[in-house]
Formats: structure tokens, C-alpha cells, sequence
């Protein structure tokens, strides 16, 4: 009885380890996902006349390796996010409600274009909709 | 319902038109008084998808169809900053077996007072007001109703709960109103012993993807008027946003007794445009 227990537990944990629970990164599609997510939205903002204003001195290649290192880092990838804090690099900028949903709106058609299921969308958006009060009217 | 259809048609038609900044959805639907929310409980909601400094109007037509009564409603709304809601409905209340009609007119309007519904811990919080007028007034004199108009007050909370079951959005509303009225004003205001009573309704929503919802509401009734007992109203829905400038929503409702007559269970369908 309890061989048989041992091997029936033997074999629960490995077939455990064939099928690890994917993590948020690898459910974003990884590198190349967090990438091509990070692109969509980059390419929404520089077609959104609403929002585009803001970043006419932004440093575009250096704001894309940020984003894309952010993203990762949240969502458990192997990354360091290396800029500033949220409150530092949104200040002065007077961004508001409507630039946010704007955003918002951007990043979602990017994770839709991407196909990420929707469980791993709203998982990522859960980590990101508290950023509004440090991004907002500062 | 031939306006259901004709304005059905002419929405999906219409593509995407103008259209607020808002994420879909998050102006829910609009109820059968005409203001945010689902098909019977208003939410802290703002209608529509305007955002801050934007303007969005909007427009609904719906059908509630229970054994012996059709409730027909039509209305037209504005909203402005995501912070303020107008709205005005015209509701026509059929007595399909007793024979007549009840008509009122409802007036109202919604300011958010504090929260996000997306993005901040604490609710989105609205507080609104309604003013209804009655347009036929003789059965409601009859029973006992003692006016033809009434104003009613509510504060809504409302949030939306990120990957909460099954990887899906859930989105939780709680509404407190203060109201004298008679089956939702119907059956008119106030009359002898009748005072302004505080009534408890809420709504569950879970947004099966960024189009698709199915939810479920209660509304309490405070049962006022002496000639026959008036209940709880409950429903169950589907509404489906087919982009930012068209959605429709499909019902199940129990209005329970009405005018003596006795479980009214029926389909609530509702279609609105948004610009
Ligand atoms: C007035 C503003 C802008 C102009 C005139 C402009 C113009 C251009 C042009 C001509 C390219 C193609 C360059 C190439 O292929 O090497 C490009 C690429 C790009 N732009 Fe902009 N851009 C503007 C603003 C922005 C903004 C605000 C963002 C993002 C926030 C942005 C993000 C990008 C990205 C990510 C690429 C690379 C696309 C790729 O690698 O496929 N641009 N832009
Ligand atoms: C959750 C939402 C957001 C996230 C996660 C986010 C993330 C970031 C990151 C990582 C940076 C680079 C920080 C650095 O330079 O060290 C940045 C910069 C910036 N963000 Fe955001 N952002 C968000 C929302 C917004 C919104 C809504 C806007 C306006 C439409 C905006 C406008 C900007 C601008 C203009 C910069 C560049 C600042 C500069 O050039 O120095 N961000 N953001």
C-alpha cells in the first residue's frame, strides 16, 4: 500500500514537472511577446493624436527598452527594470484620465493583436491599474 | 420592437463613430429609468465613454415582457468628464390583461464623487437623482397612491475586481436608494402612512471577454401601498458591447406580483447607442 502510494505520488510530481504552471511572462508570449506587446503600443501612441504630444522629447529606443524591461519584471520575467519610478516619470507631464484610457485601450488591442489568452491580460492589467494614481494629474 | 430592431440595425451599421477614450464596457449599460448601470439597478457608473474633458451622448430602447404586463421603455442621455450623467426616460407600462396603460416620465442625473471603477482600491462612488412624473395618474389615485410625482435619491458604489474568477473581471455594484414610489413609480408616490423608505439593491457582472457579460440584480421594493403587495425584483443577463457605439442586452426578469396579479416572470431586451 504505501509503495504504491510513494509511486503514485512519484508520479503525480513528475507528471507536475512536465506541465509547470506557466508563468505570466511565458503566458505574454516571452522575449518576443513582451516585445511585439511593447511595439503595439508604442505603435498605438504614435498614431493617437490625443496622446502623442507627450512624449515630443521623449528618447524613443531608450523609452522602448524601459517599457519592455517593466513589463517583464511585473509579470515575472528574467528582467531588471533600471528607470525611474512611476511618480518621477510622469511628473509635470499633466496626463489625464482620458490619456490614461487612452493607453489602456492601446495596450489592450496590443495583447489582442499578440492572441494572449484573456486570463493572462487581466492578470497583467490587475498589476497595472494601480499605476494610475502615480501616473495622473501630477 | 420594431424601434429595437430599426435602431439595432442602424447601430451595427454605423462602424465606429465617434467614440469617448473610456476601455469598453466600463459605462455599462443603460437601465429601464435611463440611467448607468444594468437592466434594473443604477450604478455608480457614467454612461457613455466619455473621459475626462469629453462629451458622450447616448440613447436606449428596451422591452421587459412578463405574463400579464409589457414595460416599454425609451430614453436619450449625456454625459460629461466621466463625472456627470443626464438622463430622461419615457416609460409606457402595458396592463396586457387587465386592459390601459401607465406611463411616467423619469428625469435624472448622476455625479461621481469619488473612486475610479478600473483604477483606484476603494469603489467608483456616485450619488443620483431622480424625478418622476406620472402621465396617467387615475388607477394609481385609485389604489391609494396619494401623488403623481416623486423624487428618489441613491448612492451607488461600483467596482470592477481584476482576474477574480476564472481569469475574469468581476465587477461588484452596491446601490442605497431613498424612495416613496409605488412599483418603481408606476403605481405613483407617497399616499397615507407612506414615507421615503431606504431600499437595498445590488448587481453582479462577470465579463466573460472585453464584449461579452453575464450578470445577475436585485432590487428591493419597499411595498407601500396597501391594495396589493409589490416584491423584489430580480434578473439575470446577458449583454453583449459590440464595440463602443452599440450594445444590447438580453434578460431573464421576476418582477414577482404585480397589481394582484401573481409571478411575473418574463424577457427584458434592451438595445443602446453610445456617441
Ligand atoms: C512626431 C512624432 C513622430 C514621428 C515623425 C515619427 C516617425 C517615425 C519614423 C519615420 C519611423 C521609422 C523609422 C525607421 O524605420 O527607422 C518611426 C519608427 C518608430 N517610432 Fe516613431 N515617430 C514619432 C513619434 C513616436 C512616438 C511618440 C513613439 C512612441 C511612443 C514612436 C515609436 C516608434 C517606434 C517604436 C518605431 C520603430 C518601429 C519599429 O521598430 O518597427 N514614434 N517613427
Ligand atoms: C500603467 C501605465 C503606464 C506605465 C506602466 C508607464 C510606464 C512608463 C515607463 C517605464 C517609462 C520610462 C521611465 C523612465 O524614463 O525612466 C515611462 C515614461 C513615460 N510615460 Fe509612461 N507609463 C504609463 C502610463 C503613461 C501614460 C497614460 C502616459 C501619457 C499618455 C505616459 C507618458 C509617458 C511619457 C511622456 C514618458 C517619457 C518621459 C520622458 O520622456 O522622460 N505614461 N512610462
Amino acid at each position: 500500500m504505501v509503495k504504491y502510494l510513494l509511486f503514485v505520488t512519484t508520479l503525480v510530481l513528475t507528471a507536475c514537472q512536465h506541465h509547470p504552471e506557466a508563468s505570466l511572462y511565458q503566458r505574454l508570449g516571452g522575449e518576443t511577446g513582451v516585445e511585439n506587446i511593447v511595439d503595439g503600443v508604442l505603435s498605438g501612441i504614435e498614431h493617437d493624436s490625443s496622446i502623442v504630444h507627450h512624449f515630443a522629447d521623449t528618447d524613443i529606443p531608450r523609452f522602448r527598452r524601459l517599457l519592455i524591461e517593466q513589463f517583464c519584471e511585473l509579470a515575472g520575467g528574467p528582467c531588471k527594470y533600471t528607470g525611474a519610478s512611476m511618480q518621477e516619470s510622469h511628473t509635470g507631464f499633466q496626463i489625464t484620465q482620458a490619456h490614461f484610457d487612452a493607453l489602456v485601450n492601446h495596450l489592450i488591442s496590443a495583447m489582442q493583436q499578440q492572441q494572449v489568452p484573456i486570463e493572462a491580460q487581466n492578470e497583467f492589467l490587475a498589476m497595472l491599474a494601480p499605476m494610475y494614481k502615480d501616473v495622473v494629474y501630477r | 420592437m420594431k424601434i429595437l430592431l430599426c435602431s439595432l440595425c442602424l447601430l451595427m451599421a454605423s462602424g465606429s463613430l465617434m467614440a469617448g477614450s473610456k476601455v469598453i464596457a466600463t459605462g455599462g449599460a443603460t437601465t429601464v429609468e435611463g440611467n448607468s448601470g444594468g437592466g434594473i439597478v443604477p450604478w455608480a457608473t457614467i454612461n457613455g465613454y466619455s473621459s475626462s474633458d469629453e462629451w458622450s451622448v447616448n440613447t436606449f430602447a428596451g422591452r421587459v415582457g412578463v405574463d400579464d404586463f409589457t414595460l416599454d421603455s425609451v430614453g436619450i442621455g449625456a454625459s460629461f468628464n466621466n463625472q456627470w450623467e443626464l438622463s430622461f426616460a419615457r416609460q409606457k407600462f402595458t396592463l396586457d390583461t387587465i386592459g390601459g396603460e401607465l406611463r411616467q416620465d423619469i428625469l435624472g442625473i448622476k455625479y461621481k464623487i469619488a473612486g475610479e471603477l478600473l483604477y483606484s482600491g476603494m469603489p467608483q462612488i456616485s450619488l443620483g437623482a431622480q424625478f418622476k412624473k406620472n402621465r396617467d395618474f387615475a388607477l394609481p389615485a385609485a389604489v391609494g397612491a396619494g401623488d403623481d410625482s416623486g423624487y428618489e435619491l441613491y448612492l451607488a458604489a461600483s467596482k470592477v475586481f481584476f482576474d477574480a474568477i476564472a481569469g475574469r473581471n468581476l465587477l461588484l455594484n452596491a446601490t442605497v436608494r431613498s424612495t416613496d414610489a409605488h412599483q418603481a413609480g408606476l403605481l405613483g408616490f407617497g399616499g397615507a402612512g407612506v414615507s421615503h423608505k431606504l431600499m437595498f439593491e445590488s448587481s453582479a457582472v462577470l465579463l466573460l471577454n472585453y464584449n461579452l457579460a453575464l450578470g445577475t440584480e436585485f432590487k428591493q421594493k419597499p411595498n407601500q401601498l396597501g391594495f396589493a403587495d409589490e416584491q423584489h425584483w430580480r434578473d439575470v443577463f446577458a449583454a453583449w458591447f459590440i464595440n463602443k457605439n452599440a450594445s444590447v442586452v438580453l434578460g431573464y426578469v421576476d418582477l414577482g406580483d404585480i397589481a394582484g396579479l401573481t409571478e411575473q416572470t418574463g424577457f427584458y431586451l434592451s438595445v443602446e447607442g453610445t456617441w
